[in-house]
């Protein structure tokens, strides 16, 4: 039996009179790994950024684990890893000294055992003493995921992880998060990349100008047969 | 409450290993702190009988634009990098953050005036370094960096934010500066703390005004 682990209901979010969010309601169950298809402007990176508590609803509830995000956002940042196009990692700080200071932000107490084991899972162990100005933009994407997964958060957000990265990064990084989604961890993630959204999530959806447009298991569905709805959804050529 | 010292801990180390490193925020401060201080001595070398009475201007305002400079960096770099959004994630209430970025911005400044004090020294002639006016430069300079930080994260979203900093701060600073002046030309004319207790009660009263206010508003301020 599953659980619902995100609750959204009547969802909105607006930046001055320009309306992003327009009434989302969905769940998501605990252990399941959920693509967030859509075109540049849908919405993808406000919702994630609001289920990550750094922006605040216009209207409309979330819960976590059945706690409303906007009564308790410390809390709620507990269960939360969040790996973004942009890093959010300093340049000037190496490997090591990066995952050690989020882990004194989220008071870890083995975290030298933990920064060791996350820094060899994801490939740079060997390169934990360089600073991560040094990094090409794959090794800095695996380093963001390594300081998301840090607190071993049981939900963990992507926000188009995939970007800017070169074809042999881009299957790295592929197959690190199919490892991840086959785990308990509850995934949501924002791609572009309609193949794989399908390869590595349990359910499909789609968000266009705000809307929830779609939304299907990822084993019934086939590219073939995505990519028309896609295009119908979002309009041929969006992506 | 452990867990919110930490995080402030964590965000005042972080900041400082940085800048060690990088030297970004110190270098921009001294450069141009020294340069002011010259142009400052040249200016004033012939015209004034007793320096005396331009040094307290000459402290505070050198002070007061070359933390305008860095208070402005305290922020942009860690919003260019997307890095404000992993430290606005730690799962403490955050206004530990900003106590540790108003730390580390109140240490760049005190070790930029740690410069320049010995340089107007030597400059104008005038004895800077005694007890009571550092602490008057500290009780000031710390109602700087609390009210500084704060309008430096409230401005980093802004595309004119290298203009709209000064512009908000130094209206606000206002109290602030001109305690800190009236108290070191008392200072300078041989006044005691004692005979200074006004401004020194009203400095008191602004830093802790600054950081109340700030506590309750940074939430809100970084936030989208």
């Amino acid at each position: 039996m599953t659980s619902v682990l995100i609750r959204v209901q009547g969802l909105q979010k607006s930046f001055g009179r320009h309306r992003v969010l327009r009434n989302l309601n969905f769940d998501i169950e605990a252990g399941t790994s959920v693509a967030l298809l859509g075109p540049n402007g849908a919405g993808k990176t406000t919702l994630l950024r609001i289920l990550a508590t750094l922006s605040r609803p216009t209207a409309g509830r979330v819960t976590i684990a059945g706690v409303d995000i906007g009564a308790n956002p410390e809390g709620i940042r507990q269960y939360i890893g969040l790996v973004t196009h942009a890093p959010l990692l300093y340049d000037d700080l190496n490997a090591m000294e990066n995952l050690e200071f989020f882990a004194r932000l989220y008071g870890l107490s083995d975290a030298e055992e933990r920064i060791r084991d996350l820094l060899t899972r994801v490939g740079l162990y060997h390169r934990r003493k360089d600073r991560v100005r040094t990094f090409s933009r794959g090794m800095v994407q695996r380093l963001a995921i390594a300081r998301a997964l840090l607190h071993d958060p049981p939900i963990l957000l992507l926000d188009e992880p995939d970007t800017g990265l070169d074809p042999q990064a881009a299957e790295m990084m592929n197959d690190l998060l199919k490892e991840l989604s086959g785990g308990e961890r509850t995934i949501l993630m924002t791609t572009h990349h309609l193949e794989r959204g399908l390869e590595v999530a349990d359910r499909v959806t789609i968000l266009s100008g705000g809307r929830l447009v779609f939304d299907a298991p990822a084993s019934g569905i086939s590219y073939g047969e995505l990519r028309p709805l896609y295009d119908e959804y979002v309009g041929v050529g969006a992506i | 409450m452990k867990a919110y010292f930490r995080v402030a801990w964590a965000v005042l180390w972080k900041d400082l290993r940085v800048e060690w490193r990088t030297k970004d925020m110190f270098t921009s401060m001294a450069v141009f702190a020294v340069l002011a201080l010259l142009i400052f001595n040249f200016a004033f070398e012939l015209r004034v009988p007793d320096k005396r009475m331009v040094v307290p201007g000459v402290l505070w305002v050198t002070v007061a634009f070359a933390g305008v400079l860095g208070l402005g960096r305290a922020f942009i770099t860690e919003k260019d990098r997307g890095s404000l959004s992993g430290l606005l994630l730690a799962p403490v209430d955050r206004s530990a953050i900003y106590f540790g970025k108003m730390v580390a911005n109140l240490i760049f400044i005190l070790v930029v005036e740690a410069l320049i004090l010995p340089l107007i020294t030597v400059f104008f002639n005038v004895p800077l370094i005694t007890l009571p006016l550092l602490l008057i430069l500290l009780l000031g300079t710390i109602g700087f960096a609390a009210v500084g930080t704060i309008f430096s994260a409230l401005t980093v979203n802004t595309r004119a934010r290298e203009v709209l900093l000064p512009i908000l701060l130094f209206p606000v600073l206002l109290p602030v500066l001109v305690a800190g002046i009236r108290a070191t030309i008392g200072l300078l004319e041989g006044d005691t703390l004692n005979d200074l207790a006004n401004w020194v009660q009203l400095l008191l009263f602004f830093d802790l005004l600054f950081l109340i206010v700030a506590y309750l508003t940074f939430d809100y301020v970084v936030e989208e």
